[in-house]
């Protein structure tokens, strides 16, 4: 559950949230709508006063645009549209790491990365239904940032699928210098997305870059200055994460209590087992604190090869689903959320220790209850006992 | 006898109203449908963050044919709209594309006014449309209006339901809310400047809000406009939208 939920954040990270976003109080309002009306100014200024102030941290625009992607005849006449959902980054910067970021490079299924102006990615699904072909041109149809008609005609690079429905349907994905020039967004962007250059999302650390910033740009009084969101603020992630936590916490604690109680039948049962041989050991003499220490030596080393044994093979299988995950990507074909489609485990600090002290002292505490028996046992029933 | 008495005095009025609400509507659509019609009009936009002003001339026939060309500013200039029935064309000069608009893409806002291609166009008469109603009778800036609630009687409307302030001496209205099936307010809108235009009162300012948008709403201002007009052919063919 914890590589599920991380691989989301890291998913919103990368494509939505960033570790931290910055947009307009007005924006982030009806972010839903796109609305580039209220999108950030003056841009540059900021991004160069981001990077000065926090030097760790990496800093990207995007614009988010709508409207209708439509694909022309031969004589520029509508010969097929549908609902254009696009994305602009910095793709053609030679330093941009983009690309890799939005594991763009990877999701391409024919063609190539723009390589200049006037180049677009589409939807492969859409490519595929209208029979586009690298090389044609489609043509953007929305509204610029001052609200006028917004048409531009874009040349087909390649064509990409990420394998999920939100972000495959209508996916539409040009630079940002194309973007700003076809929405008459020059300097201004719909939002800019923060990352810690280590790539881990930390958020004590993303609170304290938020309440900085926050405090020196954004103003209670002006609706378009620029407002900072840490990653958990945004898309409901933090009341989802909370549930996760709180939930795979639960799971859990039911799971190794279950597992706890098994081991411990075993470690009784195994004790009781053994009823006769403690008598014989008894009648020969033996000390019972003797017989006693003995059988907890034995639950403690069998315990702990068992579990030793039990954790390898536990975190091999779990390495195995981390490394290569399970692909639902053909059961998420109508799923809207921002999942990944290969889910995959995590192997973490806890997993060393979580199945071993639960499984070492379930053993070790059946076999104690089991042998505490003995105490019980008078000497001068023993014959009689093993007589029968 | 007496009971038939009573009950016919009871709907007595109801027949008067019903006749009267369709009268009202009928004489609306006499001053503000026509056979054709040349208008020049300006058109501002008053965003969250900025306002802006375009023009425009139309030239409409019937409920079926339109032709839109945007004169200014420089960015605009030189689009083109055709509409044909039920079909909407736009032409951009800047990429020399005709664009096609259909389905959902007809309730998107047209150049981010509060106007939709939808309200666009909607040409149809009242009549054809609404079953009318008369609800009470209000002052509007010193003018005594009826007020009017319009049920769609038909399917493909834009707006259910509409409720209409009507000057009870010229017959046009001055204010209407239009709403969604569910009753959600969607749109507002407000006409005022009224003038008589050839014979027929007409008003020459809109405002028009969308009641689900930020921003101040869109204000329709006629420079000019006439009933009437000989309209060659071949504006309303797709080969004008490139010339």
């Amino acid at each position: 559950m914890k590589g599920i939920f991380a691989d989301m954040v890291d998913m919103s990270a990368k494509f939505t949230t960033g570790h931290v976003k910055i947009m307009t109080r007005a924006y982030a309002e009806n972010q839903h709508q796109l609305p580039n009306d209220l999108a950030l100014l003056d841009v540059d200024e900021l991004m160069e006063n981001l990077t000065s102030d926090y030097q760790d941290m990496e800093w990207v625009k995007r614009i988010h645009f709508g409207g209708l992607l439509d694909i022309p005849d031969e004589n520029g006449e509508t010969r097929a549209q549908g609902p254009a959902a696009g994305k602009a980054v910095d793709l053609l910067s030679p330093d941009s790491k983009e690309t890799g970021r939005m594991n763009i490079t990877n999701a391409i299924v024919k063609g190539v990365l723009p390589s200049k102006q006037g180049e677009a990615l589409i939807s492969d699904e859409f490519a595929e239904k209208f029979g586009v072909k690298l090389g044609d041109e489609v043509t953007i149809f929305g509204s610029t940032m001052y609200g006028s008609m917004m048409f531009k005609t874009f040349e087909v690079a390649g064509t990409i699928s990420f394998g999920m429905t939100m972000l495959d349907r209508g996916a539409i994905i040009i630079d940002i210098s194309d973007a700003q020039l076809a929405l008459d967004m020059f300097d201004a962007s719909s939002e800019i997305l923060g990352y810690f250059n280590d790539g881990i999302y930390d958020d004590a650390k993303a609170d304290s870059v938020k309440t900085s910033f926050n405090a020196k740009y954004s103003k209670i009084d002006d609706e378009f200055s620029p407002q900072m969101f840490k990653l958990r603020e945004q898309n409901g992630l933090d009341e989802m994460l909370t549930r996760s936590e709180n939930m795979s916490g639960i799971m859990v604690t039911i799971f190794i209590f279950a597992m706890s109680i098994v081991l411990w039948n075993t470690g009784l049962l195994g004790g009781l087992r053994r009823y006769s041989e403690y008598g014989v050991r008894l009648a020969l003499g033996e000390n019972k604190s003797h017989i006693y220490k003995t059988i907890l030596y034995e639950a403690v080393f069998i315990g702990a090869i068992g579990s030793v044994v039990g954790t390898i093979f536990g975190l091999g299988a779990c390495y195995y689903l981390q490394e290569n995950g399970i692909d639902f990507s053909s059961m998420m074909k109508n799923v809207n959320m921002m999942m990944p489609p290969v889910y995959r485990a995590a192997v973490s600090p806890e997993l060393f220790y979580i199945g071993f002290f639960p499984g070492l002292l379930a053993m070790t505490l059946g076999n104690a209850l089991a042998g505490y028996a003995i105490y019980k046992r008078n000497t001068a029933q023993l014959f009689k006992e093993l007589e029968v | 006898m007496k009971n038939i008495l009573i009950i016919l005095g009871l709907l007595f009025p109801l027949v008067i109203s019903a006749q009267s609400a369709e009268e009202i509507i009928e004489r609306i659509d006499k001053n503000m449908s026509a056979e054709n019609r040349v208008v020049e009009s300006s058109m501002t936009i008053h965003g969250k963050r900025n306002s802006r002003t375009m023009t425009s001339i139309s030239y409409t026939v019937g409920n079926k044919q339109s032709f839109t060309e945007y004169l200014s500013p420089a960015r605009e200039k030189g689009t083109k709209m055709l509409k044909l029935e039920d079909k909407l064309w736009i032409f951009s000069p800047s990429t020399d594309r005709t664009i096609q608009i259909s389905g959902h893409m007809l309730r998107q806002s047209i150049m981010g006014s509060d106007f939709s291609y939808e309200d666009m166009m909607d040409d149809r008469e009242l009549m054809d449309m609404y079953a009318a109603e008369i609800v009470g009778q209000e002052e509007i800036d010193g003018r005594k209006t009826y007020v009017l609630e319009l049920t769609a009687k038909v399917d493909d409307v834009a707006y259910y339901k509409r409720k209409m302030w009507v000057d009870t001496e010229r017959f046009v209205p001055l204010k209407e809310d239009l709403f969604a099936k569910s009753g959600q307010l969607l749109k507002r809108s407000t006409l005022s400047e009224v003038q008589k235009v050839e014979g027929r009162w007409y008003p020459m300012n809109i405002t028009y809000k969308d009641m689900l948008k930020q921003g101040d709403g869109t204000e329709m201002q006629m420079t000019s406009i006439k009933f009437n007009q000989e309209i060659p052919d071949y504006i309303f063919t797709k080969a004008a939208l490139k010339k």
